[in-house]
């Protein structure tokens, strides 16, 4: 038996790996969708899900059990087999992604054999994740083509189009962090952004004392806006033109898996901008002792979390939830504790780090939803192509001059 | 310009897309047919009638008094412009004249209620071209307005308050208050939704030279309203003649020359801001004290203080309520500007006690066949933003 183990660990230390990882994102996107229900709801003076569940907590839940008991009916003369295709093309890819993002440094101990936080350590994870991103347009073209409808096919058009001028112009806006740091591996491109600038600024490729790459950070964040289909690049599914785009004749579950996929692409993309311009999950304070301190940051928000549940939830409008909501601060003091161990503590700092830039660029996906129109057509083929493209090779172009000039010194 | 696509077989090819009748963007039931050439428009076709009430018929068999809870259906956007239009045209058919106190709070609710659908028309204008947030803060602002509505009337939105000869009710205590708690917080409101769209890249590139109507072609199809002004004509009943006293109250009618979507937008938000100026000025101007309903034995019903006592004044309720009043034979044509455009209502009468014809020019039904004119060899997005600020009602158009 220990004779198997041991020539299958690595097998089951992956399997385990993605279970985890494939569990937490999951979970993360079904309460993305509340997230971004709730924000918006309160930057729109209402008050998002309130029902289901206190504080409408269980509303990820009761969609997720509506969809899966819905009729799923396919429409006439749809290409069954790429109707069906569709879907989970879109999911997987968008899901398959997360595999090659590094949560954090060095290597973790599991079952006596250590190993690296992160599913798959592939020196050109950056050109592999440029390569899924590419095919998630498939999804959605094949989505719209199969499903014999007028505005779907208008929708996986416009998609089409627009995800592969805007693909252009994500792809050349991070050539600026592959010369600065010389490599293609993730991994490695956070590694190269430890230190500090000037002292105070960490290092980070947005601040890189070389060439800072802000300009490379806007043209890849309006670019992933885009590539993700978001406000104000909404087109494909732009409700109220092409009724729901490419996804109009999807329903249940399929439909489900649309949803969870432009979610799961939008944690995917905040997750790589976090790792190629803000450090992945370097802490933004110095590594010197007297920032200490900081390694108990988790621990702390997690600590006042519990006791803002426990201090609110006892005083909850329903009974369920007097008792729920106080249970769930609990559990985050639980977590505050296990954080602050002093085994636990540097372990989680990675994960936290990266977990929270990664939840601000989210928050940002949500603000400007709740904020901005949505572009037309042939003025975001122009923003991309007449605009965006061009600014990113100037970035690149005055990158490589700065690089070139500093080597030269 | 547009081109059609060879196919091959040589044939010109063009999709035919049906927008709606159910469809997010076409504010109720329109349809329009779309001929796209890729998403280009070649040709649209508004087709109309699903939503066809038969409000117009319905009048001919109800009271003159009756008929006015019909009006309200008609541009459920703005009944009180509805109400005010048929009541003025019943009072003009009865020579009858409204005691000003009357006069004043018809302008004063009207005006609210233009802003009330003006309100409406940004929100949903702006969520068709995907600034949701503006669509929420408008409702928010609209109901307050409501609630203007529903303490006056007791409804919030099919109100009939207006009567023939004045008004419903005596407005309650304390209703002036709360216009002006609203007439307070109204304009930071309007600046936030200035700061959120009129000034915004995106905004203005979706509506700025989109859809553009030649100011003959306006005139020549009859469009009113906004649409017509934004095309550099200054027309507006209010002004060009008056009803309901509106020659006692200073306000401009703004105008723009460029005659696009977002010439459009901005002739809205300005209207706003005047309807503010004449709801403050009808405030002040409302007197306190005195009738709200004129006097007229046999039509309008008297008070209930003079039924328990005259027996003239029980007999005529009595008659009113059960065979209404008869006009005297005659046609009128009466005409408002409700937040469309020019509102008309047309009433004939051949002295019995129910009208003989009730036809009402309603500016979204004229309005709406410009639509062709303004969104063909544009985008199919174009055509979402040039329904929106055409601003149509069905219910008005099929009525």
């Amino acid at each position: 038996m220990n004779g198997l183990f041991a020539q299958n660990a690595y097998l089951l230390i992956s399997l385990l790996k993605v279970a985890v990882v494939v569990l937490v994102l999951l979970t993360g996107i079904a309460y993305l969708t509340w997230f971004e229900r709730k924000v918006v709801a309160h930057m729109q003076s209402r008050w998002g899900p309130e029902r289901v569940g206190p504080y409408g907590l269980m509303q990820p839940l009761a969609d997720g059990v509506k969809f899966l008991f819905k009729e799923d009916p396919t429409p006439a003369g749809a290409d069954r087999f790429v109707y069906f295709l569709a879907p989970f093309l879109s999911l997987s890819l968008a899901l398959c992604t997360i595999a090659l993002i590094p949560f954090g440094p060095g290597e973790i101990s599991i079952f006596g054999r250590s190993t690296s936080l992160s599913i798959a350590e592939i020196n050109i994870s950056l050109l592999i994740v440029f390569a899924f991103t590419s095919l998630s347009v498939y999804g959605v073209a094949l989505a719209g083509w199969a499903s014999n409808s007028k505005y779907p096919l208008l929708g996986s058009l416009r998609s089409s189009a627009q995800m592969l001028s805007y693909e252009l112009g994500l792809t050349m806006s991070v050539v600026g962090i592959v010369l600065l740091s010389g490599t293609f591996s993730l991994r490695t491109i956070v590694l190269a952004q430890q230190g500090t600038v000037l002292g105070v600024l960490p290092r980070w490729n947005v601040f890189s004392p070389i060439m800072p790459q802000v300009i490379g950070f806007l043209c890849f964040f309006i670019a992933a806006l885009a590539e993700t289909n978001r406000v104000p690049f909404d087109l494909p599914e732009a409700e109220t033109e092409l009724v729901a785009g490419f996804h109009t004749e999807y329903a249940s579950f399929k439909f489900a898996m649309f949803f969870m996929a432009e979610y799961a692409a939008m944690v995917t993309v905040s997750a790589v901008a976090s790792v190629l311009f803000f450090g992945g999950w370097l802490s933004p304070f110095p590594e010197n002792p007297a920032f200490h301190f900081t390694y108990y940051l988790p621990a702390a928000l997690a600590a006042v979390g519990g006791v803002l549940l426990i201090v609110n939830g006892l005083r909850y409008r329903s009974k369920v939830g007097r008792v729920v909501v106080p249970v769930l601060g609990l559990i985050l003091l639980l977590l505050a504790a296990t954080c602050a161990l002093p085994g636990v503590n540097p372990v989680i700092q990675g994960p936290f780090w990266l977990l929270s830039k990664i939840f601000f660029f989210l928050f940002v996906y949500v603000w400007i939803r709740g904020t901005l129109p949505r572009f037309r057509y042939d003025q975001l083929m122009a923003f991309g192509w007449k605009v965006l493209l061009p600014v990113s090779l100037a970035n690149v172009v005055v990158t490589s001059l700065l690089i070139l000039l500093r080597e030269k010194r | 310009m547009p081109t059609t696509v060879s196919t091959a077989t040589g044939q010109a090819e063009s999709m035919v897309l049906n927008m709606g009748p159910q469809h997010p963007s076409t504010h109720g039931v329109l349809r329009v047919v779309l001929e796209l050439d890729g998403e280009n428009v070649v040709k649209a076709r508004p087709d109309i009638g699903y939503l066809h009430t038969g409000i117009e018929k319905s009048c001919e068999a109800k009271t003159y008094s009756q008929a006015i809870t019909l009006t309200d259906r008609i541009d459920y956007l703005a009944p009180l412009s509805n109400n005010l239009c048929y009541c003025l045209a019943v009072e003009k058919l009865l020579n009858l004249t409204v005691p000003k106190r009357a006069q004043y709070v018809r302008v004063l609710l009207t005006e609210l209620t233009r802003i009330g659908s003006h309100l409406v028309w940004l929100g949903t204008h702006a969520i068709d071209l995907g600034a949701m947030s503006v669509f929420l803060y408008c409702f928010r602002e609209r109901e307050e307005i409501m609630k203007i509505f529903e303490m006056v009337s007791g409804q919030r939105m099919m109100t009939s308050y207006f009567r023939i000869g004045g008004l419903a009710l005596e407005p309650p205590v304390g209703w002036l208050e709360r216009v002006a708690k609203f007439v307070e917080a109204f304009p930071s409101h309007l600046a936030e939704y200035e700061d959120l769209l009129t000034e915004n890249r995106i905004w203005q590139g979706r509506t700025k030279g989109v859809g553009y109507l030649k100011p003959e072609d306006a005139i020549a199809m009859g469009v009113s309203g906004p649409p017509l002004r934004a095309a550099g004509v200054a027309y507006d009943v209010r002004k060009f003649f008056p009803y309901s006293s509106y020659d006692e109250f200073a306000f401009d009618v703004p105008t723009r020359t460029e005659s696009d979507c977002y010439a459009r937008y901005l002739v809205r938000m300005a209207e706003m801001g005047e309807s503010l100026k004449i709801v403050r000025q009808a405030m002040s101007k409302i007197p306190a004290e005195g009738p709200i309903r004129t006097d007229a034995p046999g039509i309008i019903p008297p008070q209930r203080e003079k039924m328990k006592t005259e027996m003239e004044a029980l007999i005529y309720h009595f008659k009113i309520f059960t065979e209404g009043f008869s006009p005297p034979p005659g046609e009128v044509y009466q005409n408002v500007e409700s937040p469309r455009g020019e509102l008309g209502f047309f009433v004939a009468s051949d002295g019995s006690p129910k009208p003989m014809r009730v036809k009402v020019r309603a500016p979204s039904f004229v309005n709406l066949q410009a639509l062709p004119m303004l969104v063909t060899g544009r985008l199919v997005a174009d055509v979402v933003a040039c329904i929106g600020t055409l601003d149509i009602v069905l219910g008005e158009i099929d009525r």
